[in-house]
């Protein structure tokens, strides 16, 4: 490969780029449709029904335990497109790079995106590379898009329309893991932890969910923000009253831990390989069951339901019993002072 | 987690409870002084657990409500000076001054950053020589003791470019100023922390003085409830004394090392409470002795004429004599996301523990 580090003419379109696209993301992401190198993606869908979306990706630090950004972007766009009921197929990533960014790290990012993209099933059929002066941009940021087909049956689940009273809420594991892994990996807060990213593609096993025939309401990733803010949303949006049982709520030792020393409640903090799903009661029992068997879905459980009373809003039991409201939070979580 | 979770047993709870509904039925009211407290009774629920005629009020010990909105606007003029880095525990940023926050001042320039530790300042301090590092130092006896070990540390390292802005404030002079206001309650459920450092002898004047209760108390729901019961004990056999639920860390003498370094670094100044207006003797500023590390001496700044907004009510809600729900402007005007006034700021804050766990 060319040199060490990347420079402006890497994103210049000239003949640095031609390397790098050619050296780099051709190699790794290698599919058909990219190897063609045309200016668009030209794709064969099965269905018109299309799920689309798109995030950007500024992750800081890029490597963390568990993961890093592209691993990230690839998960978080999949992981979007599944919570809607749709298979992913395709994704797209443009990156921004800093000027000087070590080549060797842009490698190991992209070389966890081919993986993550190939564990998911999805190809990566365009992208786009610029490469900005130095201290114009952190490191590198990617911008990720994903198309999956929907089929009709499953198009409520993003809306949640047809949720009852009676209805279970089921999470696939702990939470807060990787906010508290990216905390645990900045600088400034010293701690040696075992606390890893829980960053994870969920578009197989919410398909083994959908296959079984398990009647899923509504889904949705819980990133920032966290389960509380999805559960809060929710219940905002649709007028349904939630109750949620503390206990149910699995959270790892080292992270309930870090969360105690600083301050912080795991219900806002994110994740990026868990999926808040309403399910109807009949069929919640059998859901857990399959996604146990899942290694993404090992420690999943029913946390909670929806109830006909106070509608609008998150009703918490606490672990000793008492109960509370769990409301949207306002701005960032800020540590407390003692 | 060892030292916690058995102090969140549910079946302890559940008898707490019962113990303290089969003392009495008349009304029993209990203020707890402490944020912390007033975050951890909201966050686990109690007061849905307890008994009707057991009624808990927020007071005045939350750092950053207490805080006099004039130390903010200082705060701000520091922040917007070139050559000055602002360090500080992180809920202060987002508390209004008159016409800005320290949050705002981020967004157009200034630097401040969120500090664990008054050490991390110091390193902030060592890594930038050629700025003045301002800490700013909030908080009670708890977190005093570490801004004064800052200002030591400091001397020690020759470190020369740390200046601490202090508002630390004694909680002593606050209990006191409360029962001479009028406010009606039976008892204290006393900070925990605080008296970490103090010890609980600091609070011996009060219940023969008051004819009220004193139970210094732990953070965990179990600590929290085994106090009430204390309390309602004493109340209820017109027993009233310091006692001390928080044994595994608070004793009668305190921690001796934090008081002198206490002594060492900072004197006794008549100190300005949100809600108690001026209070004799119960903030600490810098001594003279350790002066070239006062902000407020080193630092010459021009602050703005502080205004007060009208409508909010945290200084009533702070003396617990009105609750967050009486004030019009709580869920309405004044939301954790936009506050008007400092007790919806921090999460200790009763307006916004209220908000947030109990709206």
């Amino acid at each position: 490969m060319m040199g060490k580090n990347i420079l402006l003419g890497h994103g210049s379109g000239g003949k640095l780029s031609h390397d790098l696209i050619g050296s780099l993301f051709v190699k790794y992401f290698d599919n058909p449709v990219l190897k063609a190198q045309t200016d668009s993606a030209l794709l064969e869908l099965e269905s018109s029904s299309v799920a689309f979306t798109t995030d950007s990706y500024v992750v800081d630090p890029i490597f963390f335990p568990g993961g890093n950004i592209g691993k990230l972007a690839i998960c978080g766009t999949v992981n979007d497109l599944a919570v809607s009921g749709a298979k992913p197929l395709y994704i797209s990533s443009a990156f921004i790079i800093e000027e000087g960014f070590p080549l060797e790290d842009l490698e190991r990012i992209v070389a966890a995106m081919a993986d993550e993209a190939k564990k998911a099933g999805v190809l990566i059929v365009t992208g786009d590379t610029k490469v900005v002066n130095k201290g114009q941009c952190d490191k590198i940021f990617i911008n990720s898009s994903g198309i999956g087909v929907l089929e009709t049956k499953f198009k409520h689940i993003s809306t949640g329309e047809k949720i009852v009273a009676g209805d279970r809420i089921i999470i696939n594991g702990t939470i807060a893991d990787h906010g508290m892994a990216i905390m645990a990996s900045r600088n400034f807060v010293n701690f040696r932890t075992e606390i890893n990213s829980d960053c994870a593609p969920l578009n197989h096993m919410i398909r083994q969910i959908l296959d079984a025939g398990c009647e899923i309401k509504f889904m949705r990733d819980a990133t920032r923000g966290g389960i509380a803010t999805v559960l809060c949303e929710l219940a905002e949006n649709k007028n349904l009253g939630i109750s949620i049982n503390e206990l149910s709520v699995k959270v790892n030792e080292p992270v309930r831990g870090m969360c105690e020393l600083l301050g912080f409640d795991p219900f806002y903090v994110a994740n990026e390989g868990k999926v808040i799903m309403v399910v109807a009661e009949k069929d919640a029992a059998k859901a857990v069951e399959i996604l146990k068997k899942n290694e993404y879905g090992k420690d999943a459980s029913i946390i909670g339901e929806i109830t006909g009373s106070h509608p609008g809003k998150t009703v918490l039991v606490t672990e000793i019993g008492g109960k509370r409201i769990i409301d949207m939070l306002a701005g960032e979580q800020l540590p407390r002072i003692c | 987690m060892q030292y916690i979770d058995e102090y969140r047993d549910r079946e302890l709870t559940e008898l707490l409870v019962k113990k303290i509904s089969e003392i009495t039925t008349s009304e029993i009211r209990l203020m707890e002084v402490c944020g912390g407290h007033t975050w951890a009774i909201q966050k686990f629920g109690i007061p849905s657990l307890l008994p009707s005629n057991i009624r808990l009020l927020s007071g005045p010990g939350c750092p950053v409500c207490v805080t006099s909105r004039k130390y903010i606007d200082q705060a701000v003029a520091y922040s917007r000076l070139s050559d000055v880095i602002i360090t500080t525990y992180g809920d202060l940023i987002r508390v209004p001054g008159s016409s800005s926050t320290l949050n705002e001042e981020t967004g157009k320039g200034a630097d401040v950053r969120i500090v664990y530790s008054v050490l991390d300042a110091l390193k902030i301090a060592k890594d930038n020589p050629s700025k003045k590092i301002v800490f700013l130092g909030i908080g009670f006896e708890t977190t005093a003791p570490a801004s004064a070990a800052g200002v030591l540390n400091a001397v020690k390292e020759g470190i020369n470019n740390f200046y601490l802005f202090s508002s630390h404030k004694l909680m002593p002079p606050a209990l006191n100023a409360l029962i001479d206001e009028g406010v009606k309650i039976h008892g204290y459920i006393a900070p925990g922390h605080v008296s970490t450092i103090t010890g609980s002898k600091i609070y011996e004047e009060i219940p023969p003085k008051y004819g009220i209760g004193c139970v210094v108390a732990g953070f965990e729901p179990v600590d929290i409830l085994q106090s009430i019961y204390m309390l309602v004990k004493q109340v209820h056999e017109k027993d009233f004394r310091v006692e001390i639920q928080y044994k595994r860390v608070v004793s009668r003498e305190g921690n001796l090392k934090a008081q002198a370094v206490l002594n060492e670094v900072f004197s006794l100044r008549d100190d300005w409470w949100r809600g108690l207006g001026v209070l004799k003797e119960s903030g600490m500023c810098v001594s003279e002795k350790y002066s070239i590390y006062d902000a407020e001496k080193m630092i010459p700044v021009e602050v703005e004429e502080t205004r007060e907004d009208k409508g909010c009510i945290c200084g009533e809600i702070l003396k617990g004599i009105k609750t967050p729900k009486e004030c019009k402007l709580f869920g309405k005007i004044c939301t954790p996301a936009n506050p008007v006034g400092a007790c919806m700021v921090s999460s200790e804050g009763a307006c916004s523990a209220h908000y947030k766990f109990n709206r």
